[in-house]
């Protein structure tokens, strides 16, 4: 028998009893990063294939979103600092090795892209629309020429930005939990899930809809198979993995993560994104709206136990 | 240079000594400690066998702190000690979140504040306070590169061991055992 015991009394806030540094703001953020890079992954892939009159919810109604969803998601990053006041000491430096500072490079790219993508098409949703100075009428008919350009820029960097949000956890290899590699894929393949399902929800039209519904079921394919392999990879690593994995295997977050987050999150959409595709009367908002609470629970249940999951010595 | 420091566990007594020099010395906030002393029992009665061991920031070769830190305030400075720079600073907790042994925490000002190895002191010609003030005389600090310093002799002539090694971060801190 082995007992481990702190005896000077050390009860540092966030870090004792058990590490909780990063709370509500960042799998919040995580979900609306990865919300945002799959909608403006399907936009721009679905522009640069010539196909803006057949989906036109992906490649102009649900990108306009996007900007405040990425904004959404950068007020409860800055929430989330606890030195406020320098944040913006993330763009006096670049480092190659932090996922973090990547992740802040590229939200500083895609952001502004985002927002000229909205700007474009803002008449799809408000037809009415003016812009009311000639100066910005005229920067809008310039970046019109560029289109094509500002989509390949933003199809690549959503990628950038829905993998890093994996990345960013599975580079600390002190949470077993997260430290493996299948992190990045499984967060932009869920992100981009995600992205789908809000597509679905805005569109109305019935043949895109079926479109992004069979795009999802493809994605959830590939997210129930990462998962599985990510579990599979954690059961035949090192001992401080199989005790992370062992919390999801029948520890305390097994329940809430095969019910909720695979069950209602991948499951149930999947099953009733097929019935919809035969054409069985199915109200369709109901598998894109599990798909978005399971990918919103997904990363705050990684979160959390990723910060339960530790090394002992 | 490279600075390191060795704590002998069949010397501790776990006094808590060290803490409390540290808090003082550094203007650790109240609640808050650098170092701390853990309690390691093994065995069943009547077989026991007790380890103490006063543990901080490992200063590590390979700080996974240092790499995760998005602005670069976590950063080596002379002799491999890690520090952090108060004003290039997020508070993120990216640095928290990956340091394998919980070395680090957020000062209520809101910058990450972790073990300075005393480098104050150190650059005096002084040992750190947790070194200067224990009763048992169990830690030694000093220079590796330096086979004369009191770390470079203790641990050639005794076993040790480092905390979780298996992380790969090649931490500094070596526990005589």
């Amino acid at each position: 028998m082995r007992e481990e015991l702190i005896v000077s009394g050390r009860m540092n806030p966030h870090i004792d009893p058990q590490l909780e540094i990063w709370e509500w703001h960042i799998p919040a953020y995580l979900f609306l990063g990865g919300l945002a890079a799959g909608i403006l992954f399907f936009a721009s892939y679905f522009f640069i294939k010539g196909k803006s009159d057949e989906y036109p919810t992906a490649v102009k109604l649900a990108p306009i979103f996007t900007p405040l969803l990425i904004g959404l998601g950068l007020v409860f990053l800055f929430l989330d600092l606890k030195h406020k006041l320098y944040f913006w000491r993330l763009y006096t430096a670049f480092k190659i090795e932090s996922p973090m500072s990547w992740g802040a490079w590229t939200l500083m790219a895609i952001m502004p892209l985002s927002g000229i993508w909205a700007a474009l098409n803002i008449k799809t949703l408000f037809p009415k629309w003016d812009w009311k100075f000639d100066v910005v009428k005229d920067a809008i008919k310039v970046l019109e020429d560029y289109k094509t350009p500002i989509a390949w820029a933003m199809m690549i960097l959503s990628v950038i930005l829905g993998i890093y949000t994996g990345i960013l956890l599975s580079a600390f290899n002190a949470r077993p939990l997260w430290n493996t590699s299948i992190l990045g894929p499984l967060f932009l393949v869920s992100g981009m899930s995600t992205g789908a399902a809000a597509i679905i929800i805005l569109s109305k039209s019935k043949a895109e809809r079926h479109t992004f519904a069979r795009i999802d079921l493809l994605l959830i394919a590939i997210e129930l198979f990462l998962i599985i392999h990510m579990f599979m990879g954690f059961r035949a690593s090192s001992q401080v993995q199989i005790d992370a994995s062992a919390m999801f295997l029948g520890g305390q977050f097994t329940a809430v993560f095969w019910v909720l987050v695979v069950g209602f999150g991948l499951l149930i959409p999947a099953a009733l994104e097929v019935m919809e595709m035969r054409n069985k009367k199915v109200p369709y908002m109901v598998a894109p709206a599990l798909v978005l609470f399971g990918g919103l629970l997904f990363r705050f249940i990684m979160a959390y136990a990723g910060q339960m999951s530790r090394w002992l010595y | 240079m490279r600075y390191a420091m060795a704590v002998d566990t069949k010397k501790c007594v776990g006094c808590s000594d060290c803490v409390v020099a540290c808090q003082t010395e550094n203007d650790v906030p109240i609640g808050y400690c650098r170092d701390w002393i853990v309690e390691v029992t093994d065995g069943t009665y009547p077989q026991l066998e007790l380890e103490h061991r006063s543990e901080r920031c490992n200063h590590c070769e390979n700080s996974p702190c240092v790499r995760c830190c998005p602005t670069g305030a976590s950063h080596y400075s002379d002799g491999g000690i890690v520090l952090v720079t108060k004003n290039k600073c997020i508070g993120c907790g990216a640095c928290i979140a990956s340091c394998p042994y919980d070395a680090r925490f957020t000062h209520p000002k809101g910058y990450v504040d972790k073990c300075t190895f005393c480098i104050h002191r150190v650059k005096k010609g002084q040992e750190p306070a947790c070194v200067a003030v224990c009763p048992t005389k169990c830690m030694y600090f000093g220079d590796l590169d330096d086979p004369n310093s009191d770390v470079s002799k203790v641990i050639k002539k005794r076993k040790y061991k480092t905390l979780i090694p298996e992380a790969g971060t090649q931490p500094q801190l070596y526990f005589l055992i």
